[in-house]
């Protein structure tokens, strides 16, 4: 595009006002650095591509980490090396964003070297532009994977050696083995006629994201006057005579016209998308309740449920939570499971809230069921004064012993041996627990029941089971 | 006439711009000390073609403006 005057592209701030200190305008680069030829490359092509206010730049660690600085976009900093895998949320949750990964070779080849390998075979419909300047930069100038043979760093003073630190990384070959990526190129920026190239491999990298072809990644031979110890104009020949004989530039993989785009479908939540999901459909049985219906003490129960793993401690706290959430209250479940292999507790948390749930860990709760004497013994001094214990009789020997609880004691297990298997215990519970406290009515929990119990044919005999609770209390 | 602006005080005087331009038509100059305590590069004044290269060898975002609109550009 022939343009009269060129000037700041508009993909840049007009001030960096993120920038701290008083220099709003200029960036934190060396002077001569690579980084900055760059930027203003994809600064001007997100202009004239017309995608600066769908874009998101990721910005890594290294010396680029102040990329959200000077870009007009939507701006991220992550974790070292993550770059692509925050790229991959971002891109999947925001189809119609573009999402560009700018990355050093400290970041994306060393640490984050299973991250963008994973990520472009994935192929992921993200851009990555990756920054090589044979070096850690930022850090001081230590050693990187794309350090070549011969080259001294901080951490290889006497040149890097086959022998020692292996061969420099050759990282647009290597994903150019994998299938996925659909356009892998490496430029340079040592002279004018390479960063025409590179500014082209920029705007081609960018389009291919925005027709959908998949996986883009466009390495960039570049200088670090201050690391390297030279001057700016010397680093330009350094990258000519000796990077480029190692890394040959050049396009290593481009599929972008075999390709049809993909465009992944646009997915509509709204409240019944969510029940549907869910599996809360119309056909089940709801009644919206009040929490004020349910006697005060017992109302937005925190409750934690333990006993050994078998007991059905899980799906106790499973039918509880699937039927509160029937009376149209937000509920929470979470399975908590100790270290121990045998003589431990096995419990799971569950909150029934007429409000929103803060976190769905339940340290002190309100409710206890101890299905067996070590849940008793570890989680009664965590109750809050005022809450309820429900213990499990045929199995602990000994009352609670604070006075500042309810405590009520059942032989859950001797019922449910009764009704001919040990396994019913969690229903005569939940039986109790309901007939006790009134949290919720006992035909929704019986129609929960359909939902938590896979097999069928026990959900009779398991509705016998809340009965018998019901009737003991 | 095609031209260029050197905004000095955006200019670290790294030089890569002088090296670039193929009618050698920057300088450094030595007279100027910016705000940010560099040499900056400095138009000579005449010779410029407008090819930008200036401009894109350039790591700062608002160093050079480059204007190329006279016919004698192409």
């Amino acid at each position: 595009m022939a343009k009269d005057i060129l000037r700041k592209p508009g993909g840049f701030m007009d001030t960096f006002v993120y920038k701290p200190g008083q220099d709003k305008g200029n960036t934190h680069y060396c002077p001569g650095c690579g980084h900055g030829i760059l930027h203003k490359l994809i600064a001007e092509a997100l202009v004239d591509l017309g995608v600066v206010d769908r874009t998101i730049m990721v910005s890594p660690v290294g010396c680029s980490v102040f990329v959200y600085y000077y870009f007009a976009t939507g701006n991220i900093q992550v974790a070292h090396g993550r770059a692509p895998a925050v790229a991959t949320g971002l891109k999947r949750s925001n189809p119609d964003s573009i999402v560009i990964s700018y990355q050093g070779d400290g970041d994306l080849a060393a640490i984050g070297g299973n991250n963008i390998l994973h990520a472009a075979n994935r192929g992921e419909n993200i851009t990555v532009f990756f920054v090589n300047n044979a070096i850690y930069g930022m850090t001081g100038g230590q050693m990187a994977p794309t350090t070549l043979l011969g080259q001294k760093t901080m951490t290889s003073p006497y040149g890097r050696k086959i022998e020692n630190e292996g061969y420099p990384m050759k990282v647009v070959e290597l994903l150019s083995t994998l299938s996925a990526p659909a356009y892998l190129e490496r430029t340079s920026l040592d002279d004018s006629k390479n960063i025409a190239k590179t500014r082209k491999a920029v705007r081609k990298a960018i389009q291919c994201q925005i027709d959908g072809k998949g996986f883009s990644l466009v390495e960039v031979l570049s200088m670090c006057p201050s690391q390297w110890k030279t001057t700016p104009v010397e680093s330009k020949k350094w990258i000519k005579e000796r990077m480029i004989p190692y890394y040959p530039l050049g396009v290593k993989k481009d599929v972008i016209e075999e390709r049809a785009g993909y465009f992944p479908p646009k997915i509509d939540i709204d409240d019944e998308s969510i029940k549907e999901m869910l599996g809360l459909k119309k056909e089940k049985l709801f009644r919206d309740r009040a929490m004020s219906d349910v006697p005060e003490k017992y109302r937005n129960p925190q409750i934690k449920i333990a006993g050994f793993g078998g007991q059905g401690v899980l799906l106790l706290g499973q039918t509880l939570a699937e039927a509160g959430m029937r009376h149209g209250w937000n509920v929470s479940w979470i399975p908590s499971y100790g270290p121990e292999m045998r003589g431990g507790t096995a419990n799971c948390q569950v909150n029934i809230s007429e409000g929103p749930i803060g976190s769905p860990v339940v340290d002190f709760p309100t409710i206890l069921v101890a299905l067996n004497k070590p849940s008793l013994d570890k989680f009664e001094e965590t109750v809050q004064p005022g809450g309820v214990v429900f213990y499990n009789t045929s199995m602990i020997d000994r009352k609670p012993k604070r006075n500042d609880i309810e405590a009520i004691g059942l032989p859950f297990s001797d019922i449910a041996d009764e009704l001919g298997s040990l396994k019913f215990a969690n229903m005569v519970v939940v039986g109790a627990v309901l007939e006790k406290t009134k949290l919720i009515d006992m035909d929704i929990v019986k129609d929960a029941l359909k939902e938590v119990i896979h097999n069928k044919k026990f959900v009779e005999t398991n509705i016998v089971a809340i009965d018998r609770g019901a009737k003991a209390v | 006439m095609p031209k260029i602006v050197v905004q000095i005080d955006h200019c670290k005087g790294c030089g890569l711009c002088i090296d670039a331009c193929p009618q050698q038509c920057i300088e450094e100059d030595s007279e100027v000390l910016n705000k940010l305590g560099y040499h900056p590069a400095k138009y000579k004044g005449q010779g410029c073609t407008g090819c930008g290269f200036c401009f894109y060898t350039c790591p700062e975002p608002d160093a050079i403006i480059v204007y190329k609109k006279d016919e004698e550009a192409k």
